[in-house]
């Protein structure tokens, strides 16, 4: 990024100050390093999503921001109902939901050292992954309806897990306010096949190995101890969160120009809250939540029963899942007042710290845990909310890696295959269904996730807490 | 003729042709090459499509967006495009076939074409250039 377009507050806070049609500053929180590596895109629309109706606070970026479309991945922006604030379908992205759900296993590495050839192979059949794959669950349009409405909640009541999972999801595993009505029924049909599936791109499961303890006692209250075996899923919402991205792009792009608002960009398509268009988007969007919400547990479900059959002293439960693709109501305070605001996160993890009244007892006095994603061959991190990411970044932290190199050039670079070896050499284990989508998701062709996650913890959005080495990845 | 431009986290399809449909059509191929090698996807099954949209870039994003729809439920992949467009509508044939792991080598989904470096335009050559970035 051209330095003169932003001014060094602290080491690793950097301001675009509000000029122009700008409502509010624009922050990015990063290096040295990270922000010479953006590009001035990031800027543009960090400086778009600040002209917003009804912005507060202000225009945010996260230390692994890189240029998306309307918002930047990466991006938050808080919108007041009561200042005319918007939605924006752009600001929550196609893959609504999307998110990281970590699992603990109650396995040692030496539980798994001999069997972990079997549970890749167990794990890749049994879970639905790649172009095209269908699930075992084949749903109508009513049950799909019961789905949207009732999230991983639905999910544990047809037995897809136990009720004690519920307390370790986002929102207890049921986006309330819903309402499938404003789902359309290309959006239901795509679902149709597709529960349970994980998808392709940069969708995963790992098995993982906890590697390094930076905090002991929050890690003793998340369930981590050094050698234990982890496993981590990142989905969304499948092909319904991407129709209802598709259809409310369109219907918010048509209705903004009657509705007088104008858009720097046409992915920062929206509406006003309190607008038809914004109202149905958001029933919609929860829809999209919900069924992510449902995917991640009957997931769960499948892994629980891979390990069961091959690990028989395998005790699956939830260490915590979030998503990173959304917009929520919440309280915050804003210019010294507790306001309820609507927070887009774009790529973005919700990281409260302690106190939060949205967080499980468990976790009560030490914040939420933060899963932080890497790439195959690279570490992920879990971090913790901090008490100082309420008042920097609306308690907002990074979600991942982020692409340093386009899927085109990292088809020149790399062959699927040799990215393949190389990892099995290094101790990986890869089943994908695509040797093309291998190469596209090469380690290389990603940022130093470490980097993105020194500087998360470094200027206060989250605390180091743990760090985990992938031992098999299935892809998409 | 068919394309991809450079996009940091994503790719973007380019269809570039003497006509209106054809470049559409080409943008329905780039569309494909995301997904697979559309030279190993037989066009033998039709699929008819119809959307409108009172943009024209709009119902670019649209075609692509119905396309993407149809494989999404009909696990299928398309190779070969017929495209028709009067004003605001749009109505096609898409041929292809079901997706077939052993014989497809396909390498990612795409979620949607998105609004981003959405284009239709006609050049100073006379042809027309129909593009936007599409998210996978």
């Amino acid at each position: 990024m051209d330095r003169k377009l932003v001014k060094q507050r602290s080491e690793y806070k950097w301001l675009l100050e509000r000029t122009g049609k700008m409502r509010v500053d624009g922050i990015i929180y990063a290096s040295e390093a990270l922000i010479t590596e953006m590009d001035n895109k990031v800027a543009e629309q960090i400086r778009n999503v600040a002209s917003l109706p009804g912005i507060v606070a202000a225009s945010f970026a996260m230390p692994d921001a890189h240029w998306g479309y309307g918002f930047c991945i990466g991006g938050v922006g808080a919108f007041d109902p009561g200042q005319d604030g918007i939605i924006s379908a752009g600001g929550v992205g196609f893959d609504i939901a999307c998110g990281v759900r970590t699992l603990h296993t109650g396995l040692k590495v030496h539980d798994i050292e001999h069997r972990r050839t079997d549970i890749a192979d167990k794990l890749f059949r049994r879970i639905p992954a790649g172009v095209g794959s269908t699930g075992k669950l084949k749903l109508t349009p009513q049950r799909l309806d019961e789905v949207l409405t009732g999230g991983a909640v639905w999910a544990v009541e047809q037995g897809y897990g136990i009720p004690r999972d519920l307390r370790f999801i986002e929102s207890g595993g049921q986006m309330r306010g819903a309402d499938p009505a404003y789902v359309s029924k290309e959006a239901k049909k795509r679902q149709e096949e597709e529960m349970g599936t994980l998808g392709s791109g940069n969708h995963y499961l790992e098995v993982q190995q906890v590697v390094e303890i930076y905090d002991e006692p929050v890690a003793r209250a998340f369930g981590i101890e050094l050698g234990d075996i982890k496993i981590s899923i990142h989905c969304g919402s499948r092909g319904l969160g991407h129709q209802i991205g598709t259809d409310y792009l369109k219907q918010m792009t048509l209705a903004a120009k009657s509705a007088g608002l104008e858009l720097p960009e046409r992915e920062l398509a929206c509406a006003p809250l309190d607008s038809q268009v914004g109202r149905n988007y958001l029933a919609a969007m929860r829809s999209g939540i919900n069924c992510a919400l449902a995917n991640r547990q009957i997931l769960t479900h499948l892994v629980r029963e891979a390990l069961a059959e091959l690990m028989p002293k395998a005790d699956v439960q939830l260490l915590y899942d979030l998503s990173h693709n959304t917009c929520q109501e919440e309280e915050h305070v804003i210019d010294g007042k507790n306001k309820k605001v609507f927070v887009h996160r774009k790529g973005a993890t919700r990281a409260f710290g302690p106190g939060s009244p949205d967080l499980p007892d468990e976790y009560r006095t030490t914040g939420q845990p933060v899963l932080i994603g890497g790439t195959m061959g690279t570490s992920s991190y879990i971090l913790v909310g901090g008490p100082q990411s309420e008042s920097l970044s609306l308690g907002s932290s990074c979600h991942g890696a982020g692409r340093q190199m386009s899927r085109t050039a990292a088809t020149k670079q790399w062959h699927g295959k040799d990215v393949a070896r190389k990892l099995e050499q290094q101790g990986v284990l890869i089943r994908s269904a695509s040797i093309r989508g291998l190469a596209e998701e090469a380690p290389g062709a990603y940022k130093d996730v470490s980097e993105v996650v020194e500087v998360s913890h470094a200027a206060g959005l989250g605390t180091k807490v743990a760090k985990l080495l992938p031992l098999i990845c299935v892809k998409g | 003729m068919w394309e991809h431009f450079h996009h940091l986290a994503d790719i973007g399809v380019r269809g570039t042709a003497a006509t209106l449909e054809g470049a559409f059509e080409d943008a329905a191929v780039a569309l494909m090459a995301v997904i697979c090698n559309p030279g190993e996807v037989t066009p033998q099954t039709a699929v008819e499509i119809r959307c409108d949209a009172p943009e024209s870039d709009i119902l670019l994003a649209d075609w692509l967006n119905a396309l993407i729809y149809e494989m999404d439920v009909r696990k299928m992949l398309f190779s070969k495009f017929s495209v028709h467009i009067d004003g605001e509508n749009l109505s096609a044939v898409a041929w292809g076939e079901k997706a077939d792991p052993a014989r497809h080598q396909t390498a990612v989904e795409v979620k949607a074409a998105t609004y981003m470096e959405l284009k239709v335009i006609k050049n100073t050559d006379g042809q027309w250039i129909a593009q936007c970035v599409v998210d996978v």
